[in-house]
C-alpha cells in the first residue's frame, strides 16, 4: 500500500461513508461562496440578475447551502469518529449509505426547485413543495419529512454502534445530543398564520441549533480531535466537555430569550434573555482555555498540522464570533436599535464560520491524512503552503466581511434606527449613507478573498501529503486515566 | 489511588451537565406554556384578526417610555366589515402569500428575517403612503406592480414583480395591517406612524 496514494482500503466502513457525506458538503460549501457572492454582488448592483435569480433566491440558497454543508459535516464526522470510538464496527452500514443518497438526493432537489421555480402562490401547496418561506428553514414540508427519516437512520446507527461497542463520555454526549438536534428540528414543522407563535416555535430551531445542540456537538468533535491530533488524554477531554455541555446549555437553553424582545412575547423575556444570552460566551472562553492548555502541554506538537491549526482557529473563532459579537448586541438596551440590522449579518458571518466551518474543516484533514495511509502532516509539509495560505485567506475575508458589515450595522443602528426611527425613508436614508455603500464594498473584496481561500483549500485537499513519503508518528499514547497529573510529559509526536 | 480533587471529577461534572439541561429545559417549558397564553390571537399583546376593522396607532407610553400600539375606533379596510372568520382567512392567506413569496428574504417582519429591504413590522404605518385614504390603495397597485410604482431612494433596489393578484395583495395588506397592531415592546423604537387625523 502506498503511503501518499488515496486509498479508500485505509478506511473503516463508518469512514468510507464519512467521505461521501464531507464531499457533499464540500459541494455546498462552494455553493454557500457562489451565492453569497452574488448576493453581495447585488448590494452593489441592484440590477444584476434581477428578475432571473432575485436578492431572495441567493440569499437563501446561501444560507441553506451553509447550514446543510456543515451539518453533513457534522453527520460525516460522527460516523468519521464511530468506529474508533466504540471499537466497534458501525451498525447499520447499509441503511445509513442508503439514507445518504435520500438526503444528498433531496438536497439536490430542494436546491433545484429554489433555482428555478423559486416560490410559489399562497398555498398550501407552496409550502409543501416549494418554498416554506421561513428563513434558514425554507426547505419544503415534504424535505423535511425525509430530513428526520434520514436523522432517524444517523441516531440509530450511532447509538447500537455505541451500544454494540462501549460507550464513551464523547460518544454520549453525541447521542443526547442528536435527540435534542432531531427532536428541535419537529418544532419548525407547522403552519400558523399568528407570526408571534410562529417566530416563538421557528426560534426554537434555529437558536437552539446553533447556540445550543451545534455548539455541543463542535465541543464533542473537538474533545476528540484533541485526543486524536495532539494525544491529549480522554479524562481531561471528556471531563473538559462535561463542563462545556454544562455551560452551553445553562446558558443557551434560556438564552433563547434574546430572540424573543420584540416579537409580541411578554417583558419578562428582556430579564431571562438579556441574563442567560450574556452568560453564553462563558463556555467559549472554557473552550479557549482547553484548547490552549492542552496545545501548551504538548509543545505544540501535532500528527495533522492543517487540522490542529483549523481547531485552535475554531478556540478563538468561537469566542470571538459566537461569543464576542453575540454578547455585543445581546441586552435589549442595545439589541432595540441592533434588532434587524447588518449587526446581525456581522455576527452570522463570523459566529458560522468561526464556530462551525472551522470544527468540520479540521475533519476533512483528517481524513485526508487516514486517506492516504497517514501520510506525514506535519513540520516541513512539502506544498504545506498552500494550506496556510488558505486559512489565512478565509480568516482574514471572513473578518473583513464581519467587520465591514458590522460598521454598516452600526451605522443603521444609529442613522436608520435611533435618529431615523426606523420608519422606509429612515432605512433607505441609512442604505445610502456613505459608510454603508463603502461597507458593502469592503464586504464584497472580503467576500472575494474569502473565495480565493475556498479555492485553495480545494486544491490542498485534493493534494495536500501526495509527495510525501514520510509516514505520520501513531498518535501518542493515552496516558494512564485518572492517575496521570495534569502536566504529564508531552506526546512524543 | 484517585488523586483528582473534587471539583474536576469527570463523574461529578456529567451529573452536573444533565441536571443543568433538564432543569433549564423544564423552566424553558414552563416558560412557553405562560408566553402561549399571553400571545394567542385576541390577547392584549397579540389582536385578534377583526383588528383589521379597527384604526390602529402606535404611540408612545410615558409611563414605560417607549412605543406601543394602540387600537382605536372603526377604519374598516377596503371599505368592508370583516367577520372573524372572514378576517381570519384573509389574514391566513396574507401570510401564506407573504411565506410562498419568500417575502422574509429581503424583508424582516418583527425583525427578522434579511436587510435589503424595510422592516414591514409597521409598514401599514409607515408614512411613505401619505394619508390613509390612499394607503389601501397605494400598497395595492405597490404589491401588483412593484417595478414601475418602486421608490427606490436612491438605492436603485427594486422589488421584482413577483406576479402578485389584486386578491393576494389585499390579504398582504391584512396581514399588514394586523402585524402593525402587535405590541413588540417598543420596537421600532422612535417610529413616527403616518397622520391619520381624528
Amino acid at each position: 500500500m502506498a503511503i501518499n496514494a488515496l486509498d479508500t482500503s485505509n478506511l473503516n466502513g463508518g469512514q468510507r461513508l464519512a467521505i461521501k457525506y464531507f464531499s457533499v458538503a464540500l459541494a455546498l460549501f462552494v455553493a454557500q461562496i457562489i451565492f453569497g457572492l452574488l448576493a453581495g454582488l447585488q448590494y452593489l448592483m441592484p440590477q444584476f440578475l434581477l428578475g432571473s435569480l432575485d436578492f431572495a433566491t441567493n440569499r437563501m440558497l446561501h444560507l441553506n447551502a451553509t447550514v446543510v454543508w456543515l451539518l453533513m459535516g457534522f453527520i460525516g464526522g460522527v460516523y468519521w469518529l464511530l468506529e474508533d470510538e466504540a471499537g466497534h464496527p458501525t451498525v447499520g452500514l447499509r441503511l445509513g449509505n442508503l439514507a445518504f443518497w435520500i438526503l444528498t438526493a433531496a438536497v439536490a432537489v430542494v436546491v433545484l426547485v429554489f433555482l428555478i421555480v423559486q416560490m410559489g402562490p399562497g398555498t398550501d401547496f407552496t409550502r409543501w413543495f416549494i418554498n416554506e418561506g421561513r428563513e434558514y428553514i425554507e426547505a419544503p414540508r415534504w424535505a423535511d419529512i425525509g430530513i428526520v427519516a434520514v436523522f432517524l437512520v444517523f441516531f440509530f446507527n450511532t447509538v447500537a454502534t455505541f451500544s454494540r461497542g462501549r460507550w464513551t463520555g464523547i460518544g454520549m454526549v453525541i447521542s443526547l445530543d442528536m435527540i435534542a438536534l432531531g427532536g428541535l428540528y419537529l418544532a419548525g414543522m407547522f403552519y400558523t398564520t399568528n407570526v408571534s407563535i410562529d417566530q416563538y416555535w421557528w426560534w426554537w430551531v434555529i437558536h437552539l441549533w446553533v447556540e445550543a445542540t451545534w455548539e455541543v456537538m463542535a465541543g464533542a468533535i473537538m474533545a476528540w480531535a484533541l485526543m486524536t491530533v495532539l494525544g491529549t488524554s480522554r479524562r481531561i477531554v471528556t471531563t473538559w466537555l462535561y463542563i462545556e455541555v454544562a455551560l452551553m446549555f445553562g446558558s443557551g437553553i434560556l438564552g433563547l430569550g434574546h430572540h424573543y424582545f420584540w416579537i409580541g412575547t411578554p417583558e419578562y423575556w428582556f430579564k431571562i434573555g438579556g441574563f442567560f444570552s450574556a452568560l453564553e460566551p462563558i463556555p467559549l472562553v472554557a473552550m479557549v482555555v482547553h484548547a490552549v492548555y492542552d496545545s501548551g502541554t504538548h509543545n505544540m506538537k501535532a500528527r495533522n498540522h492543517p487540522a490542529f491549526a483549523y481547531l485552535i482557529a475554531h478556540a478563538f473563532g468561537n469566542f470571538l464570533g459566537a461569543g464576542v459579537w453575540g454578547f455585543m448586541q445581546t441586552l435589549p438596551q442595545i439589541n432595540l436599535y441592533t434588532h434587524g440590522t447588518q449587526w446581525t449579518a456581522s455576527h452570522g458571518h463570523l459566529a458560522f464560520f468561526g464556530a462551525f466551518a472551522t470544527i468540520v474543516i479540521p475533519l476533512f484533514y483528517l481524513a485526508v491524512q487516514r486517506l492516504r495511509g497517514d501520510v506525514w502532516m506535519g513540520g516541513g509539509l512539502r506544498g504545506g503552503w498552500r494550506w496556510k495560505w488558505a486559512l489565512g485567506l478565509m480568516g482574514i475575508g471572513v473578518l473583513g466581511m464581519s467587520i465591514a458589515l458590522l460598521i454598516a450595522g452600526y451605522e443603521q443602528s444609529y442613522i436608520e434606527r435611533a435618529v431615523g426611527g426606523s420608519d422606509w425613508a429612515a432605512y433607505f436614508e441609512a442604505q445610502t449613507h456613505p459608510w454603508f455603500v463603502q461597507a458593502m464594498y469592503w464586504r464584497m473584496i472580503m467576500g472575494v478573498t474569502t473565495a480565493l481561500g475556498v479555492v485553495l483549500l480545494l486544491w490542498d485537499l485534493a493534494v495536500i501529503g501526495r509527495y510525501e513519503t514520510r509516514k505520520a508518528p501513531e498518535p501518542a499514547a493515552e496516558r494512564p486515566e485518572a492517575t496521570a497529573p495534569e502536566g504529564a510529559a508531552p506526546s512524543p509526536a | 489511588m484517585n488523586e483528582t480533587p473534587w471539583w474536576a471529577s469527570q463523574r461529578g461534572w456529567g451529573h452536573v451537565a444533565i441536571w443543568i439541561t433538564v432543569i433549564m429545559f423544564a423552566i424553558l417549558l414552563v416558560l412557553t406554556y405562560d408566553s402561549h397564553a399571553m400571545i394567542e390571537a385576541g390577547t392584549e399583546r397579540v389582536p385578534g384578526y377583526t383588528v383589521i376593522n379597527k384604526r390602529i396607532d402606535y404611540v408612545y407610553d410615558e409611563e414605560r417610555r417607549r412605543y406601543r400600539p394602540e387600537v382605536g375606533g372603526e377604519q374598516l379596510l377596503f371599505g368592508k366589515r370583516y367577520s372573524a372568520e372572514e378576517a381570519e382567512d384573509l389574514v391566513t392567506h396574507g401570510k401564506k402569500i407573504v411565506q410562498g413569496r419568500n417575502c422574509m428574504n429581503c424583508h424582516t417582519f418583527l425583525g427578522h428575517g434579511a436587510y435589503y429591504a424595510p422592516d414591514l413590522t409597521k409598514s401599514w404605518l409607515d408614512p411613505a403612503w401619505g394619508s390613509p385614504q390612499s394607503r389601501e390603495m397605494l400598497m395595492v397597485q405597490f404589491l401588483q406592480n412593484p417595478e414601475e410604482n418602486a421608490r427606490t431612494y436612491g438605492t436603485g433596489r427594486v422589488m421584482p414583480d413577483l406576479g402578485i393578484t389584486r386578491e393576494e395583495a389585499r390579504a398582504t395588506v391584512a396581514y399588514l395591517k394586523w402585524m402593525a397592531a402587535i405590541d413588540t415592546n417598543g420596537f421600532p423604537h422612535n417610529f413616527e406612524p403616518m397622520t391619520q387625523g381624528g
